[in-house]
């Protein structure tokens, strides 16, 4: 009865950056060379390891961007303010710098073609990039001159942001969705919108997930990524329109914004 | 091996912070949410508790009947997967020493091994050793307020000296095993035991 998993140790491995790509003012892409890298699944992250030169150590958890097909290992990563990891990634690696990472990590919060669609992707600030690593999963692996097998899973992406040039990867996503017919973005933007903006300007709520979402009733696979303020509201408002608990997938991060 | 990385100075924890800090954990001020989908909402009035044995047998808890069961007060230090440790988190519960005389009372035998499972179908194993003699507790208040929602509540299993995912939120029912099964996130390639000191985070670790 008792079922043992002959588990194999998560090993610590040296990754070499290979590029620093900047996505916003706010945050980088680490293009990463990882020898005996086991391959991941879209949605799963890796724990970063730091070491200064006397020895003290740091740990942080970062999702990772890349999908299973591409060569190199993408990690996005958004400096925090006050961040003791995330200024030194965005700002002080370069090319050839090494550091320790280990993954993937996590086993819930992915998505594969087999787990099915439709796909209704919802995020907030940085909680795009395992959401990201969902949407190039689809686009790579499923072939370009295959419409019919698109058609049979069509994505959904909601995201939410502060500001246009906050959007991470909004160029790509643009390139993606004029391509592609069976994948739609929609932008929130909650603060600062450009002149002539006719999109969303507002937190994401009720009435927008009802329009951009899937009904309850085309059972579509929710995955929702972001502060835990937006988390919260979105899988409750979700389970409120009539989703089963259980096909809405959350990860969250950051504080809670509460009293305690 | 481990590579220096140039430049990277990291924020020192003063001597007593460090000496409270696991392996590869910092502090926060914050009360960060982790959980893997949404926040399910049962109401107080069919709220109920339940204490499992391996043969069937079970003692049951209303919400009224289980916050009138003597309480107990701890300050503790919390310590999560994800490399955030809280230090001093003050709550309020019921022991689990105390739900297992009551419920042995009732005639529901332990054994050794614990799942415990919640509303949203979470589950999480732990040794029954690591519940009792003043390790576990039911636990309903934090600070001096309700536990709330988002944080567990009504209430949620408190084992602080296991990583938190070991301290299921919502949980409504503890269930004696003779074997020991893993729960929702020991299935998902987190470690069955997960004792923050030994830095046990993923299946495989020591």
């Amino acid at each position: 009865m008792t079922a043992r998993v002959a588990a194999t140790r998560i090993e610590w491995r040296l990754a070499t950056v290979l590029d620093v790509v900047p996505e916003t003012p706010g945050t980088r892409t680490l293009l990463l060379d990882v020898p005996g890298w086991p391959g991941h699944r879209a949605g799963q992250h890796v724990d970063v390891r730091l070491t200064a030169d006397d020895g003290y150590q740091a740990e942080r958890s970062y999702s990772i961007a890349s999908p299973p097909e591409d060569e190199k290992l993408a990690l996005t990563v958004e400096r925090l303010v006050d961040g003791e990891v995330s200024p030194y990634l965005t700002e002080e690696l370069h090319p050839g710098d090494k550091f320790e990472l280990r993954g993937p990590i996590g086993g819930y919060f992915v998505w594969d073609l087999p787990s099915g669609g439709p796909l209704f992707l919802v995020g907030g600030g940085s909680g795009i990039v395992p959401l990201m690593a969902m949407i190039r999963h689809r686009d790579s692996s499923l072939a370009a001159g295959d419409p019919d097998a698109r058609k049979k899973l069509p994505t959904r992406l909601l995201y939410s942001s502060r500001a246009w040039d906050e959007v991470i990867y909004r160029d790509e996503l643009a390139a993606l969705t004029a391509k592609d017919p069976t994948l739609e973005v929609v932008h929130t933007l909650t603060r600062n919108p450009p002149a002539g903006w006719t999109g969303f300007h507002r937190r994401i709520d009720r009435a927008m997930l009802a329009e951009v979402g899937w009904p309850a009733s085309d059972t579509p696979r929710v995955f929702v990524c972001g502060p835990t303020p937006l988390v919260e509201v979105v899988a409750s408002t979700l389970v409120d329109l009539g989703h089963q608990p259980a096909l809405v997938k959350t990860e969250r991060f950051g504080p809670t914004g509460g009293p305690t | 091996m481990t590579p220096i990385s140039r430049g990277f100075r990291g924020r020192r924890q003063p001597e007593g912070a460090a000496a409270r800090l696991p392996p590869g954990q910092y502090e926060t001020r914050d009360f960060p949410v982790l959980s893997a989908g949404p926040t399910p909402r049962t109401p107080l009035s069919v709220w109920d508790l339940t204490l499992r044995a391996p043969d069937g047998q079970s003692a049951r808890w209303t919400w009224d009947e289980l916050v009138a069961l003597p309480r107990e007060k701890v300050t503790v230090d919390i310590h999560c997967v994800t490399k955030w440790s809280k230090f001093g988190t003050s709550w309020e519960g019921i022991a689990i020493d105390t739900l297992i005389s009551a419920a042995s009372a009732r005639g529901v035998k332990t054994a050794s091994y614990v799942m415990a499972r919640s509303d949203g179908g979470y589950t999480t194993n732990v040794p029954l050793a690591d519940l009792t003699n003043g390790q576990g507790w039911i636990a309903f208040n934090y600070g001096d307020a309700a536990l709330p929602p988002e944080h567990g509540g009504p209430a949620r299993l408190l084992v602080p000296h296991l990583y938190f995912w070991k301290s299921a939120k919502w949980v409504r029912e503890l269930r004696f095993m003779e074997n020991d099964t893993p729960g929702f996130w020991e299935s998902l390639g987190y470690h069955n035991y997960g004792d923050p000191w030994r830095e046990q985070r993923y299946a495989g670790d020591e």
